[in-house]
């Protein structure tokens, strides 16, 4: 589909919410709000598995990578940052990162303030 | 000879003179840094006592201590923190190495709560403090001595509220609380320098011109000096990185001086802005912050080395010193008058008002920011305010003639900046540990964090871009964008512009780091090679051994010192170079010394500590190969063709033909492949491989038959004719493998009966490794510096981008033994990476590190052996 309509921009947008700590504590029996951290980590997620297949295989990566980097890296180097990448945060040996273990790779990271803005304040 | 003064002495010529007055000022001053340093030394003898009193305390109590002997012996007190010192010698290289350590990413992610605090905090504090204590003069509470009107007391208070960045670091450092918060109070203090500045002058003046004449212009003069002495002290220091980074892009060929240039404009930017009356601080801490990046690229790694060890023993020898003259010149009794009044008054109202401010504040800036300050982050910033030197200094140069009160001041002063640094420096950790204040964690830094972290700025960039809302993403990309296109096309060499990749960087650095621990585990079981060297002690003993060790023992006198790892490798001929090669690696020279240099311009490596480090390399990385897995990833085939045609091979060690050619080398040994790896930079500039050190020839021993088929050595491998040696019995290392040169991306066959598994990035971050000075020289423990912050200063700093390549000479000419094992060596071809950086194999995922049972012996064992053969 080619076309977005409002809602879909808003749920995509509702995702960079700034976390606020008051609703931590409201909506436990509801669904999970969008811009919770792990709401957060699955779009960045699915930014990276084009194919949908709820991996992140090395040539995803690869693309993703290829895009990111400068143009005076090789692809070879490309393709050992990837697997090096792979490596680092594969825990079950298949060669691709799931969501878990991007998840897991991630527990460091200070996703709140990473993947939030803050509009129409 | 210091030139004498005073009439010869009658007696004649004396053999002696006691010539104290002529060498009496340096010597005092080497005197003082000494006591201090001396000092440093036994206050960390004590691990109890450091762990709970920061360093700083007891550096006051030193100087107290030491400010009161000299008292009752002098009978007056001498020695002083002058400001003029302070001002000019003992500030700047603080700020500076603040600055330029500086983690700019989150300074500026922060910037709005810095600037917000530094400035209107600042403002709040000082004259809300003025204000209540001439509130509280004029209620009569102080001694009718005190002299002193409203724009005395504003003065006071303008020195008496700025957070201080000496004390701030000092108590900090020791405290660790998470980077947010850290970087918040860090920031407001060195930025908090201009409003300083302003106020002081400002009020200065007035009570120069007396209360009764200022007239309104006078105050909107002082408004408008603020915004110029913040601007252009800003300015300054924006024009000296600029200079700074321009200049380091040119000192390729002065290597030597290239630190110099880093302190010198730095401290000219400090000098400059004093000059002009701005805020020089802020000059220093944009000098450093702006040009750390281009200046980190463009120098070479043993200066970046330099520059980051000289920039950290000066600041901290500047603190210890401020902080024990701080204590020496409070016992000068003369120079202050007691007022309980004024000094409790004071304490209480800077608490409460910095209290109060941070609160509003912060109220204010929640709404503003996306991870909004708590009250456990407030309290911490009340309470991490502290005064420090800059105040004392302040306030010593007083005019006592135009400020009647300044005994009175200089008193309080004292006080509070001994109670903040001494009381609140103690109770610091306490309260953080209580409050449950988070904590920074430095943990290693993961490619995926990288990676992904760039990912998201890029997401939330494109977001804002949809959305059309210019944020702080939006700017920030746009500077990105500019920065890639201009700046650095400017300020950066060829060289390094061409590499610069944070992710790559990252990568590189963690393979190095990889390399050296798995070097670090093989160590130990190499050991197990009983080998019998003709001279050395055995080695058996040295189960321990991690390769920092070897480094460090010197045994037969010969000291594979990696430190001077910097060959300059130029075109040569390749056979005498491949000649060489062989020779030097495989005879035994025993009782090396190192020539000395003498040449204050130039620390050439000299080619003993070359040829030293060559054939550590080769042994080494004979050493890895001799696990590696069997299947290896060839995916890469076709980049790792690139021959160094173009331009560089460089041929290792044409250094010195020096005599070695006259041994007597059996030639009929069988031949073995000279691999040369030389990393080189591009294609253009030889020269510029010193940055790229990486280089060692790598011999591959042993070509068996099934094996050598010249693997076509493409094109450009300059096959080498010239007789190789090989070593005469295998040994344990040399039983196995292939030998993949470096990223043999090519063709590596590798022996089936390798069961261990090293990962293909092994080798080549061993060889980058090789290359790293410090990275190897430096036992890995030492992640964690001092100020580590997590972007700051990784443990293994930038390494040259070295690229390995292995230029394979194949010497087709000779027989090989028929005692090779068949299974033997598969030759390997890597082909020598052309242009190419940095070969990197792509790892095998699969594979997993198994038991690092590395052999690696310490190289001179093979080489000694095969000298034995010979």
């Amino acid at each position: 589909e080619d076309q977005v309509n409002f809602r879909g921009f808003m749920r995509t947008l509702a995702h960079f919410r700034p976390i606020e700590d008051n609703e931590k504590s409201k909506d436990h029996n509801g669904p999970e709000p969008l811009n919770s951290r792990s709401n957060k980590l699955h779009f960045a997620f699915r930014l990276y598995d084009l194919d949908k297949d709820d991996k992140i295989s090395r040539d995803e990566l690869l693309q993703v990578l290829r895009m990111m980097v400068g143009v005076n890296i090789s692809d070879e180097q490309l393709g050992s940052i990837a697997d090096r990448t792979i490596q680092e945060a594969d825990q079950d040996g298949d060669s691709a990162i799931s969501f878990a273990e991007f998840v897991k790779v991630l527990e460091k990271v200070d996703v709140e303030q990473k993947m939030s803005i803050r509009f129409l304040h | 000879p210091v030139a004498t003064s005073g009439p010869p002495s009658p007696a004649g010529a004396e053999l002696l003179r006691w010539q104290w007055r002529e060498v009496q000022a340096p010597c005092l001053v080497a005197a003082w840094i000494l006591v201090a340093s001396l000092a440093k030394i036994v206050f960390h003898l004590s691990r109890k006592v450091t762990s709970v009193v920061p360093e700083s305390c007891l550096l006051i109590l030193l100087g107290l201590g030491l400010g009161g002997i000299v008292l009752a012996v002098a009978k007056k007190a001498e020695y002083q923190l002058e400001p003029n010192m302070f001002f000019l010698f003992l500030l700047p290289p603080i700020v500076l190495d603040s600055g330029y350590f500086m983690p700019s990413r989150l300074f500026f992610d922060n910037i709005g709560a810095i600037l917000t605090y530094a400035v209107v905090g600042t403002l709040w504090n000082s004259f809300a403090t003025g204000i209540a204590l001439w509130g509280l003069h004029r209620a009569g509470l102080m001694d009718p001595g005190v002299e002193a009107g409203l724009m005395d007391f504003l003065l006071f208070g303008s020195l008496i509220s700025a957070v201080d960045p000496v004390a701030v670091l000092a108590v900090f450092e020791e405290v660790h609380v998470n980077e947010t918060l850290f970087i918040i109070v860090f920031g407001e203090s060195l930025l908090n320098d201009a409003v300083t500045v302003v106020l002081y002058k400002v009020f200065n003046s007035f009570v120069e011109l007396g209360p009764a004449h200022i007239r309104a212009t006078d105050y909107v003069k002082g408004v408008a000096s603020f915004f110029l002495v913040s601007l252009g002290g800003t300015a300054v220091g924006l024009l000296f990185a600029f200079l700074l980074a321009l200049i380091t892009r040119f000192t390729k060929r002065v290597r030597i001086i290239e630190p110099l240039f880093i302190f010198l404009l730095a401290y000219v930017a400090y000098l400059a802005a004093e000059m002009v009356s701005l805020s020089s601080i802020l000059a220093v801490t944009f000098c450093g912050i702006c040009c750390k990046k281009y200046v980190e690229a463009n120098i070479s790694q043993k200066s970046r080395t330099t520059v980051k060890y000289t920039m950290k023993t000066l600041a901290s020898s500047s603190e210890t010193i401020i902080f024990m003259f701080l204590g020496i010149s409070a016992v000068d009794t003369s120079k202050w008058t007691w007022d309980t009044a004024l000094v409790l008054g004071t304490l209480f109202f800077i608490l409460l008002f910095r209290a109060v401010g941070v609160v509003l504040q912060t109220c204010v800036l929640n709404h503003f920011r996306l991870i909004p300050l708590d009250r456990i982050d407030q309290v911490v910033m009340s309470y991490g305010g502290l005064r420090g030197a800059v105040a004392f200094a302040l306030v010593i140069l007083l005019d006592r003639e135009k400020v009647k009160a300044k005994d009175y001041f200089v008193a309080t002063t004292i006080v509070v900046v001994f109670f903040t640094v001494i009381v609140q420096g103690l109770t610091i950790k306490p309260l953080v540990t209580w409050l449950k204040v988070k904590r920074s964690d430095h943990h290693k830094p993961t490619l995926n964090e990288e990676l992904h972290e760039h990912a998201f700025d890029h997401i939330l960039a494109a977001v804002e871009d949809i959305v059309g809302h210019h944020g702080y993403h939006y700017w920030r990309d746009k500077w990105e964008q500019f920065d890639k296109k201009y700046l650095s096309q400017l300020l950066m060499r060829k060289s390094a512009y061409r590499l610069r990749d944070e992710i790559w960087d990252v990568y590189y650095k963690l393979n190095i780091r990889d390399a050296i621990s798995f070097v670090d585990q093989g160590g130990r079981v190499l050991s197990a090679a009983k080998l019998a060297l003709p001279s050395m002690p055995s080695r058996t003993s040295m189960s321990e051994s991690s390769v920092t060790n070897l480094l460090r023992e010197s045994g037969s006198g010969a000291c594979l010192d990696l430190q001077v790892i910097d060959t300059v490798r130029s075109r040569r001929d390749k056979e005498d170079a491949a000649m060489h090669h062989v020779l030097r690696g495989s005879l035994y020279k025993p009782r090396r010394r190192y020539k000395a240099s003498y040449s204050r311009h130039f620390i050439s490596p000299d080619n003993q500590e070359r040829q030293d480090k060559e054939i550590f390399r080769q042994n080494m990385k004979r050493r890895l190969e001799t696990f590696k897995s069997t299947k290896h990833n060839v995916c890469s085939s076709k980049s790792k063709a690139r021959l160094k045609e173009k331009g560089k091979k460089k041929a290792m060690s044409n250094k010195a033909p020096n005599g070695k050619m006259h041994r007597n080398v059996p030639w009929q040994e069988a031949a073995s492949v000279l691999v040369m790896v030389s990393s080189e930079e591009e294609e253009s500039d030889s020269s510029e491989t010193e940055k790229e050190d990486d280089e060692g020839i790598v011999f591959i021993a042993r070509a068996t038959d099934e094996v050598l088929q010249e693997k076509a050595t493409p094109g450009s491998l300059d096959v080498c004719p010239s007789p190789c040696i090989i070593p005469p019995s295998p040994t344990l290392a040399e039983k196995e493998l292939p030998w993949k040169g470096d990223q043999a991306d090519l063709a590596v066959y590798v022996s089936s009966e390798t069961t261990k598994i090293v990962p293909v990035d092994m080798q080549k971050a061993w060889n980058q490794s090789i290359s790293s000075l410090e990275s190897i020289a430096s036992p890995p423990g030492v992640e964690s510096g001092p100020q580590h912050r997590r972007f700051a200063c990784p443990v293994l700093e930038e390494q040259p981008q070295s690229a390995s390549q292995v230029t394979l000479e194949h010497s087709s000419c000779f027989q090989f033994p028929s005692h090779v094992p068949a299974s033997g060596r598969s030759q390997s071809d890597s082909s020598p990476d052309g242009a190419e950086q940095q070969e990197l194999q792509p790892l095998m995922a699969t594979e997993e590190q198994q038991g690092r049972v590395l052999p690696t012996t310490e190289p001179r064992w093979l080489m000694f052996n095969r000298a034995s053969h010979l």
